[in-house]
Formats: C-alpha cells, sequence, structure tokens
C-alpha cells in the first residue's frame, strides 16, 4: 500500500504539485488521470524519488520512503517510462536482467522468469538476442513492461505507459496487461492523460488538474457522480462511450433476465459496450439489442437521478 | 635517379630508421596513455559538476592554442632536455580532445536511458560503468583519435628537445639540404598518422557494429 500525505514540488516559485494526498491499495491499480502539465508525472516521480518532494511524506507498506537507502527503495519498485528507456547497448535479453542482475539472482532463475513473462505478454524468445532498436514500439514497450515486472516488486509505477502506441497495438498490449497475474499482488500508479485508457485499466482514477487532486473514485463514480463542473466536463467527449463501458451486465440484472440476451461469448462481467457491439453484428439479434439498450437506458436513469 | 637513391639511403640507415620509428611511436602511446589516464577521469567529473566543466575546458583549449614549438621549449626549464618534456608536451596536446569528448560523449546519453537506470536502483558507479560508459565510447575512442593523430604530428617536433622520433631525420635532412633524408622521416611519419588514424577508426566502428546501433 502507498500512502501519500499532502505532498508539494515547486519549481523556481511555481507550484506543480500542490498538497495532494491519496492512498494506493494492495491488488489496484490507480489511475492518475489529467491533462499534461498537471502534475501528474511529477506526483509519479516522487514516489520513487527522481524527484524529491518539498514537504508531505509518502510510504509504502507504512514505512517511510526516506527511511530507507535510495537504491534499495527503487529495486524495490518497478518502473515502465513513456520511451521505454531500453538501453541501447543490451540486448533484450540483457536488459531484462538488468534488476536481477542487480538482485544477483542466479542464471536458470532469471532465465525462467524471462521465459514465463516474454510468453505472458506474447513475445517469441528468438527476440531475446537482438537489439531494442531492432524491435517495433509495441514490441519495445512489452519489453519494458517485462523488465519492469521481472522482480515481482510489490510497487509498479506506470508513466504514460502506452502513451506512444497506435490505438490497436495499445488496445492488444491493454489487453495483455490486464491479464497478468504479476499484477494481482502488487500495487500499481500509471499515469495517462487517454481518458479512454484510464477507464480501460483503471480500478480506481485520480483526477487531477493545476497540481491538485479533483476526485479520486471508481470509473463508475466519476462519470456518475462528478464532484464538481470540471470532471463531468473533463469527461464529456467520451461519456456515453464510457457509460457503456464502465456498466456491466451483471449491473443490469435487476433490468432484464440476462439469460435473455446471453450469447456464448459473453459473461455477466461483460460490459454493456461490447455485449453490444456483438449483438449489433447480426440482424437475428435485434430483439436482444433493444432489450439491452432499454434496460441499459433504465439503469443509467436510476444511477444519474 | 632520386628514387634510387632514396632507396639506399633507407636500406643504409635502416637502423637508425627503425630506432626513430620506435622512439617516434614510444613518445605517441605513452603520451596518449598519460592523456586518456588522466584525461577521461577529467571529463567523468566534469560531465557531474558542470560548474567545473567551463574552467577545465577552458584551460585545456588555452594549452592547446599555445604553439607546439613554443610548449616544448616551456617544458625545457622544468624537465631539462630528453624524453620527459616531450611527453609532458605532448600529454598537454593531447588532452583537450579526450577530455572534450568524454565530457560531450557523458552529458550526450540520453535522460531517458538514465531515468531508466536510476529507475531501476543503479547507483552512480553502476551508471557509469554499465550505462554512460559505454553509450559514449564511440564519442571517447573519436577524441583518442583526434589526439593520436595530433601527437604523431607534434611528437616529429620532439628532437627539438633531445628526444629522438622521425623529427630527426627531417630536421637534419633540412640542415643538410639532403632530400632523402628528409623524405625518410616525412614519408614513415605520414604512414604512421594515417595508420594509427585508421586503426582506430576501425576500433570504433568495432564497438559500434557489437551494439549494432545507430543512436548517433
Amino acid at each position: 500500500m502507498i500512502k501519500v500525505e499532502s505532498i508539494s514540488k515547486h519549481y523556481e516559485g511555481r507550484s506543480v504539485v500542490d498538497g495532494i494526498s491519496f492512498e494506493a491499495f494492495d491488488q489496484e491499480i490507480l489511475i492518475l488521470l489529467g491533462t499534461s502539465g498537471c502534475g501528474k508525472t511529477t506526483t509519479l516521480k516522487m514516489i520513487n524519488r527522481l524527484i524529491e518532494t518539498d514537504t508531505g511524506h509518502i510510504s509504502i507498506n507504512g514505512q517511510n520512503i526516506r527511511d530507507k537507502k535510495m537504491e534499495d527503495l527503487r529495486m524495490g519498485i518497478g518502473f515502465i517510462m513513456q520511451h521505454t528507456g531500453l538501453f541501447p547497448h543490451y540486448t533484450i535479453q540483457e536488459n531484462i536482467a538488468t534488476v536481477p542482475k542487480l538482485l544477483k539472482w542466479d542464471k536458470k532463475h532469471i532465465q525462467n522468469r524471462t521465459y514465463e513473462l516474454m510468453h505472458k505478454l506474447h513475445l517469441s524468445t528468438d527476440m531475446l538476442i537482438r537489439y531494442p532498436h531492432e524491435l517495433s514500439g509495441g514490441q519495445q514497450q512489452r519489453v519494458g513492461i517485462i523488465r519492469a515486472l521481472i522482480a515481482n516488486t510489490p510497487v509498479l509505477l506506470m508513466d504514460e505507459p502506452f502513451g506512444a502506441l497506435d490505438n490497436i497495438t495499445k488496445s492488444e498490449i491493454h489487453t495483455a496487461f490486464k491479464s497478468l497475474d504479476e499484477l494481482k499482488n502488487k500495487t500499481t500508479i500509471l499515469v495517462t492523460h487517454d481518458v479512454q485508457e484510464a477507464f480501460e485499466l483503471g480500478h480506481r482514477i485520480a483526477l487531477m488538474d493545476k497540481g491538485k487532486i479533483l476526485q479520486i473514485g471508481t470509473p463508475k463514480e466519476m462519470i456518475y457522480h462528478p464532484k464538481n463542473n470540471f470532471v463531468s466536463d473533463f469527461f464529456a467527449s467520451n461519456r456515453l462511450l464510457l457509460e457503456h463501458k464502465v456498466t456491466t451486465l451483471a449491473d443490469l440484472e435487476t433490468m432484464l433476465l440476462i439469460e435473455d440476451i446471453i450469447q456464448p461469448s459473453f459473461s455477466a462481467r461483460s460490459t454493456v459496450w461490447s455485449a453490444l457491439q456483438h449483438l449489433s453484428r447480426d440482424k437475428h439479434d435485434f430483439d436482444r439489442y433493444e432489450k439491452l439498450s432499454k434496460a441499459f437506458a433504465a439503469y443509467r436513469k436510476m444511477q444519474i437521478a | 635517379m632520386m628514387k634510387q637513391n632514396f632507396w639506399t639511403f633507407v636500406v643504409e640507415q635502416h637502423e637508425k630508421l627503425f630506432m626513430q620509428v620506435i622512439q617516434h611511436l614510444g613518445l605517441t602511446f605513452s603520451s596518449l596513455l598519460l592523456a586518456i589516464i588522466v584525461g577521461i577521469p577529467l571529463g567523468i567529473l566534469i560531465s557531474r559538476k558542470k560548474k567545473l566543466a567551463h574552467f577545465i575546458l577552458g584551460i585545456a583549449g588555452i594549452l592547446q592554442t599555445v604553439p607546439s614549438i613554443a610548449l616544448l621549449g616551456f617544458m625545457i626549464p622544468f624537465f631539462g632536455i630528453g624524453a620527459i618534456p616531450a611527453i609532458v608536451a605532448l600529454l598537454i596536446y593531447a588532452l583537450l580532445p579526450i577530455i572534450r569528448n568524454t565530457y560531450t560523449g557523458i552529458t550526450g546519453v540520453s535522460t531517458n536511458v538514465m531515468e531508466a537506470g536510476k529507475a531501476m536502483g543503479m547507483n552512480s558507479r553502476q551508471l557509469l560503468f554499465k550505462v554512460q560508459f559505454p553509450l559514449a565510447m564511440p564519442v571517447i575512442l573519436a577524441g583518442i583519435r583526434t589526439a593520436t593523430v595530433i601527437n604523431v604530428g607534434v611528437a616529429t617536433l620532439a628532437s627539438f628537445v633531445g628526444a629522438g622520433g622521425l623529427g630527426e631525420f627531417i630536421f637534419g635532412g633540412i640542415s643538410l639540404n639532403n632530400s632523402n633524408m628528409i623524405l625518410a622521416g616525412a614519408i614513415p611519419a605520414a604512414f604512421l598518422a594515417i595508420f594509427l588514424d585508421q586503426t582506430i577508426a576501425f576500433l570504433r566502428l568495432c564497438t559500434k557494429l557489437s551494439m549494432k546501433v545507430n543512436w548517433m
């Protein structure tokens, strides 16, 4: 668990992060969402002390981050950055083994973990002997993820990790990333400016502006119960899509008999979005589509009212 | 006729010539080695303490501007004559390109890559040897290459302070008005410069190829 208590950072008199407090729990992905310059990356980098706080405290699992040796603190935190930061003079294998070698793991152990993670992120092991620039952007980013996951640190920090990828590659990596059971035993904080990504990956979202957190909550709370106009305006252009994506068929249980519309390809955990998407393909599903739309409309009314 | 005379001269004087080539190489390499030992750590130091960079590079720059023959002259009161004043003067000449390129190479390593290293928990020593140094190597080698070529050239003047080298034939030939003697010194000196330049260029290519990266 990461506990951040009223941290601030000033650069040349200008306040970049202004008294932020939040907690990130075990097994959760917390998103820091906001436009460029809102202080989200600065907040993230203060957790592994790439940037030092001016005031305030940060603790990880109850221990103040300043009480630990800087190198030890950072070895216990996985870090994924936008431009991968892979070492250009190391092969993929050497890149991935960087932290395990600092931790003095034996060779066999490193190799097994590498193969396991390469497999989970759908990368061919032939790539291990190649150099970062020989890989595509998406592949490099996957390697970056593996490098951050390999030591199985209790904390994972991600700084716009998918920002430089095209939409198709991005959604492929999202899928691979979400299904990683490695995330289950750690606290993950992800920084992004991409609203859809925030809703796709986040268990909770903290919306930031001008160095402050405006609202922190689950995707559903953010969309249905915005605290102020800034929050609702921030999601306005994606609102319809997001509403469909945050609602699962299970949420609509009281409105419709799931058996009425259920298809082999989706379960109670499927989102309304993916179900409608699926039902819109075939003209035999007209009725089902309509039922689901109606149920969703009723559910929506209840949420907003 | 001329050519034949030149060859006869070389054949007659081959022992002396061989001796001078060895002296020349000795002067060049010993000064270069010292310049590397002094210059690379200084380059690393100023890449970390940017305030010093201006000062150190400034001094190395001024020393570089002193005419080579004058610099050799300055050495005599301090070190007398012989190989030592020559080596010190050559060392001073070789310093600037080595310090400057080490500095440029290390400060040129992408901040992204540095940040990744730090974030993974590397200490400053590990960052230097595992990240900065290997990535800066091609630039540092380019500096050593420049220094080598300068030193082969300036080492011809070392004969003025009694340090030997191919300058003996060249300047001896000039004062005796013996073109064959001049050429017997000048041609090997030129070849040495070209040969060493190309050897280091090749080494640099190898380090680049072994990393297969064109980040420069």
